[in-house]
């Protein structure tokens, strides 16, 4: 699932000089942006299916409120894609189906 | 990590309590989840350099953050609240850990959230708040590519304005109706709406001057994902169907205040008809039912930037003078300007209430809509369960899971107190606020226990 991103870059934007795995695939970041923004950049896909039905989702929000970017970050489930900085080397698996929030890594 | 003040939210309001707070002589601890103060409007201002096509408006926000920079303040980012304890203070989270804040005096100033545009549809990917596009233009230098902007509000014609500025103008402008003829006798009759005005007029011009196609009175809104992962966004005006396609489908319907820390504190709420939203009820200087528990900002009631610096302000001199800083004649001297400003803040809010409120089919949406995105239950089953019983939101909750999930009925309580007044035909202002319990974000147990014994509970 690796639709084009639904983005592109605003006039001026820094370079993408950051490189995380997306379930074992680079993606670019840009100092100072969400990993959710880096998710949204590299695919225009889902980046989660939800417990109870399966459906794809992806980042909605983006400041908090919705929980809809929960991804895994460097074996922590359930963490908010958009409210944490990328980082170089961060290790992100889109979480597909059930996983309860309190999960231990 | 004692504090004679802690405030809660690093927007505006924060921002300006802070620096008053602290000039008065009070030490100020300031706690935002955020990484960089700046809030909503302002996000990530200190860092972006030459980001002209955001406007004059966003670049005014950098002399609030340099603001902070006083002895008397302690700026905690990526600091999460989850809990204010009545007698430990304020408890947050950071990288999996919790500490707590003791305060003498509180003041929350967590903001807004947009207010939730359920239809068929609204959950696929593809598919955004317009704020939230926004923050990414303000964090990231992204813009949306091939989007459409829909629903009504005035955030709504600004972030068009700003993606054309951006070189990316939406591909068209569907809006939902608007009242602005039956709003006009809510203008101001002094000019101190006149700016804030004239800016919207200049933005509706350059949204004109641009060509973008505008729909208006747009209805019966679905959205489709098309099969090579485009959206299609179905959409009616009068007797016409429209069916337009696009990459990225935003939608705005205005902001609500994020109540889950005042009302978990069981601080009265009041509903405010003309916003369709609870807020916590609050004297003129922002002090809430607790006396030393303070709200101000967009938290307390949708007012807009300018007006939560100013709440923000008169907060924090009312907070000097309880903590025996500033007589009163001091702090009503230095309220007298603050509450002008206040007051010529606020004077296009009651056009703007009326001219842009919700209609009802979000509020209580076609049947197949998913409304509780967290738990998947739709409008139809809300619906069914309302009609057999559940006439509440706690009895919604027992029996459908509503507002069960991680964001703890944030995207969907608006949406399911909307469907039960439908059903039950009871005014929404009697069916709410919902009870939040903490944590109002999701921490672990193992990270609950690690921070020792708790006091007992008083809820
Ligand atoms: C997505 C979005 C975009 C907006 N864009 C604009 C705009 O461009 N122009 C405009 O005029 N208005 C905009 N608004 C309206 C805006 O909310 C207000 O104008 C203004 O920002 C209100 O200031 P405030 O200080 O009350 O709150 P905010 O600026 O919203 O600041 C609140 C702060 O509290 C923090 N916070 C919330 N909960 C917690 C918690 N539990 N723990 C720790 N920190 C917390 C948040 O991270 C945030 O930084 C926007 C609103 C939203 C929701």
């Amino acid at each position: 699932m690796n639709a084009a991103s639904r983005f592109r870059d605003a006039p001026g934007a820094a370079p993408r000089s950051l490189r995380l795995m997306l379930d074992g695939v680079p993606v670019l970041a840009r100092p100072g942006e969400s990993v959710a923004a880096a998710l949204l950049a590299h695919s225009g896909g889902a980046t989660r299916q939800t417990p109870v039905t399966g459906a794809g989702r992806a980042p909605y929000c983006m400041m908090g409120v919705c929980f809809d970017c929960l991804v895994t970050i460097d074996g922590h489930p359930n963490v908010q894609a958009c409210m944490v900085s990328a980082r170089e080397g961060m290790v992100i698996q889109r979480q597909i189906g059930a996983r309860r929030l309190g999960d231990q890594p | 990590m004692s504090a004679d003040l802690v405030i809660i939210g690093a927007g505006p309001a924060g921002m300006a309590a802070a620096r008053v707070a602290a000039e008065g002589g009070l030490s100020v601890t300031l706690l935002d989840e955020q990484e960089r103060a700046g809030g909503q409007i302002y996000r990530n201002v200190g860092a972006v350099a030459g980001r002209g096509w955001l406007g004059a408006d966003y670049a005014r926000g950098g002399a609030l953050v340099q603001g902070l920079d006083h002895p008397g303040i302690t700026h905690q980012p990526r600091a999460t609240v989850w809990r204010i304890d009545a007698r430990r203070g304020v408890i947050w989270s950071r990288d999996g850990q919790s500490h707590v804040s003791p305060a003498a005096h509180v003041l929350i100033a967590t903001g807004a959230q947009e207010r939730p545009v359920p239809f068929p549809g609204w959950t696929l990917p593809g598919l955004m708040p317009a704020g939230a596009a926004q923050i990414l233009m303000k964090q990231s230098g992204m813009v949306p590519d091939e989007a459409i902007l829909s629903g009504a509000g005035p955030l709504l014609y600004l972030v068009a304005a700003q993606m054309i500025a951006a070189g990316a103008p939406p591909v068209a402008l569907v809006e939902t109706p608007t009242a602005i003829t039956h709003a006009l006798p809510k203008l101001p009759r002094a000019l101190f709406g006149l700016p804030t005005l004239i800016k919207g007029l200049g933005l509706i011009a350059r949204i004109r001057a641009a060509g973008i196609p505008w729909y208006r009175g747009a209805a019966d809104f679905r959205a489709e994902t098309t099969e090579d992962g485009r959206i299609r966004f179905d959409f009616t005006t009068g007797k016409q169907s429209h069916s337009l396609t696009c990459d990225l489908l935003l939608t705005h319907l205005g902001v609500i205040p994020q109540s889950h820390l005042t009302r978990s504190m069981g601080l009265a709420h009041e509903y405010d008809a003309e916003q369709g939203a609870w807020r916590p009820t609050l004297d003129p200087w922002g002090q809430s039912s607790e006396p030393h528990v303070f709200v101000a900002g967009d938290g307390g009631g949708i007012g807009g930037a300018e007006a939560a610096r100013a709440k923000g302000a008169l907060a924090a001199l009312a907070i000097l003078h309880q903590a025996g800083k500033l007589d009163a004649a001091g702090r009503d001297r230095r309220a007298a300007p603050l509450r002008r400003a206040l007051s010529r803040a606020l004077s296009l809010r009651p056009f703007l209430d009326a001219a842009y409120s919700v209609p009802s089919a979000f509020l209580a949406p076609p049947d197949e809509t998913i409304v509780c995105r967290c738990e998947e239950v739709t409008a139809g089953s809300i619906r069914k369960a309302a009609c057999t019983g559940a006439e509440g939101l706690r009895l919604m909750r027992t029996s459908l899971r509503t507002g069960m999930g991680p964001c703890q009925g944030r995207m969907c309580e608006t949406t399911v107190i909307g469907l039960i007044a439908e059903a039950t035909d009871r005014p929404a202002s009697t069916l709410g606020p919902g009870r939040i319990r903490t944590p109002v974000k999701p921490v672990t147990l193992a990270e609950i226990a690690a921070l020792g014994p708790q006091p007992e509970e008083t809820t």
